[in-house]
């Protein structure tokens, strides 16, 4: 592909851990904090991303999806249910009659160890299904190898594959190993046309941390400043605090500005999140601290 | 030349760390117009934090061995042994004379071996096998209530402290303890014998304070599932009695504990009954 320049941006590693010990240090009191916890949960993607999945516990999350907790007037609805391929069927019916998009996973996920012909089947089979989004894994070994016109051809080939659908690249930052890699997967992933940029699968620690997702904030703002095109970000796995979504607010909102500050352009992938929220905002209703026993699992 | 004495900060102890608290307040307790020390005033956040450490260490405490649970708490009063003297100083700055703080810690250190012979024993004593009038085998067995919020009586700081805590932990529980508000020293160093004698980090938090302020909150949490209370304010029991209400936490209370009882471990356990078929005893008669 002639379009592919990748420069080397350097980042200073410093730097990116003052200013989110920054970030960290910030004081959300009242109605602002009212108001950043329900947009944070306006922008989750409710996950289930498990061997042990069926189709009722993908039924339950759906359900969930809709009704996050019946105590609490005026509460949104999360963004996107993300499960499967196979369960992207069942997710569709349940949610046929909502806003709430079907994000799927695919190009074998999680490792993505698998030759490109499958992963397009893999694409294709959760676009017809019904997915509105595909979250794709890159393949880290070949750009660990240095194999980064591999890794670009690839996003592209998926990309066209997605047709209608957006496309998320899971970059998979804790097998990168710094944070100039994860500016460089960064680079070659939004180059090479993904509509969102995502941290991790969640399934290998460290997943999304604030360090690595400002270095992607970075990546996406540099790109919004030479061709003026938005992309998204999309930190998963590991953030399971309300307090920490809210820091995340503050750095998107810092870093890129309001007009990435809705779910069309920024996602929390996560599963236990949701509940954390909804614990601060009944406590604020009620006045008293709350236990995870009074809220449904999934 | 004389050199200028080294104050000790008392802090809080929550998930097996020693912050300060969150409000940044403190308060000075007087014996006789003298200031014992600058102590953590602490604030309802402290508290939240302090459920949260405690329900993460609970299962783990919950599911070690019974005899490994015993082996901890004597380590408890092996640690305390070593630091004697500390805790007789801070009983003496807190107004007591020079015998009674030994005897009082040298009490205590006997109390926590009788609770660690306990800890594997109280099973065995109080769980049964139920006749029933079908093929079952039928037991019950007690098991931890989950999260117990403790208020340690006022007087008698450390045996106070000792005496609520001990069946509390012994049982499986994790607790979170509000010392006593003009006696708190000694809490404070009981916090750093428990962090040097195996005791699970959020097994135990201790915090000092005053009781008007977070009385509410100890009372209300709702992912606290039993409630301790030592003392006889008729309007501390109301008020907590009725926030326990809320979330049926278990509420008891006693207007002091002088002695150590196998029953106060019962305080805050739930019975399991569990039925087991066996065969037809008709035919083959009771074999068990």
């Amino acid at each position: 592909m002639s379009d592919f320049n990748l420069s080397v941006v350097p980042v200073d590693q410093l730097g990116v851990f003052e200013r989110v010990s920054r970030f960290q240090k910030r004081s959300i009191k009242g109605t602002s904090k009212i108001q950043g916890l329900k947009m944070a949960l306006n922008m989750i993607d409710l996950t289930t991303l498990e061997g042990a999945d069926t189709e009722n516990k993908v039924k339950q999350l759906c359900n969930k999806a809709q009704h996050l907790h019946q105590n609490l007037d005026s509460l949104p609805t999360v963004a996107a249910v993300c499960v499967y391929p196979s369960m992207v069927k069942i997710a569709k019916q349940q949610l046929k009659n909502t806003d709430i998009k079907i994000a799927s996973v695919a190009t074998a996920f999680p490792s993505g160890q698998s030759p490109i012909e499958i992963k397009l089947a893999d694409t294709q089979f959760a676009v017809e299904e019904g997915a509105d989004e595909i979250d794709m894994v890159i393949s880290r070994g070949k750009f660990l190898e240095g194999n980064y016109n591999y890794v670009y051809d690839e996003i592209a080939t998926i990309k066209e594959a997605c047709g209608s659908a957006r496309l998320k690249v899971i970059l998979e930052t804790g097998e990168l190993g710094s944070l100039d890699q994860v500016r460089k997967a960064s680079d070659i992933a939004i180059q090479a046309g993904a509509d969102f940029i995502k941290t991790s699968t969640g399934k290998i620690s460290p997943a999304a941390t604030m360090p690595v997702t400002l270095v992607m904030l970075l990546a996406i703002k540099d790109h919004y400043q030479k061709t003026g095109q938005m992309v998204g970000m999309k930190p998963a796995g590991g953030i399971s605090t309300a307090k920490g979504a809210l820091q995340y607010l503050i750095m998107v909102k810092e870093t890129l500005g309001d007009e990435w500050l809705n779910n069309q352009w920024f996602r929390f992938g996560a599963s236990r999140l949701a509940n954390d929220i909804l614990m601060q905002l009944e406590k604020r209703n009620t006045g008293h601290y709350q236990s995870p026993d009074y809220f449904s699992k999934d | 030349m004389s050199r200028i004495k080294v104050l000790k900060t008392y802090k809080l102890y929550i998930g097996g760390k020693f912050p300060r608290t969150e409000s940044g307040r403190y308060y000075s307790p007087e014996v006789e117009g003298v200031s014992i020390g600058n102590i953590c005033l602490s604030s309802r956040k402290d508290f939240r934090n302090a459920v949260v450490a405690a329900r993460k260490a609970q299962t783990a405490w919950q599911d070690r061995s019974a005899f490994n649970r015993s082996q901890i708490v004597y380590r408890i009063a092996e640690m305390m042994e070593d630091r004697k003297t500390q805790f007789i100083d801070e009983l003496i700055i807190q107004g007591s004379s020079k015998k009674a703080a030994k005897t009082e810690v040298e009490n205590c250190i006997d109390d926590i071996i009788r609770y660690a012979g306990w800890c594997d024993k109280y099973q065995q004593v109080f769980s049964s096998v139920n006749p029933v009038s079908s093929s079952h085998f039928n037991f019950s067995i007690y098991e931890p209530q989950g999260i117990i919020s403790i208020i340690a009586p006022e007087e008698n700081g450390l045996k106070g402290l000792i005496l609520s805590i001990l069946p509390v932990i012994c049982g499986g529980n994790s607790c979170v303890v509000l010392a006593s508000e003009s006696q708190p020293l000694s809490a404070v160093t009981l916090g750093e014998v428990l962090n040097s004698s195996d005791v699970p980090g959020g097994v135990v938090n201790i915090l000092t304070g005053k009781r008007k302020e977070l009385l509410t909150h100890f009372a209300t949490h709702k992912d606290v599932n039993g409630i301790l209370y030592c003392g006889n304010e008729k309007k501390e029991i109301e008020l907590l009695k009725s926030g326990a209400a809320s979330n049926m936490k278990r509420f008891q209370s006693y207007e002091t504990i002088e002695e150590v009882s196998p029953y106060l471990i019962l305080d805050f356990q739930e019975v399991k009954t569990g039925w087991h078929p066996i065969e037809k005893m008709s035919e083959s008669g009771p074999a068990y």
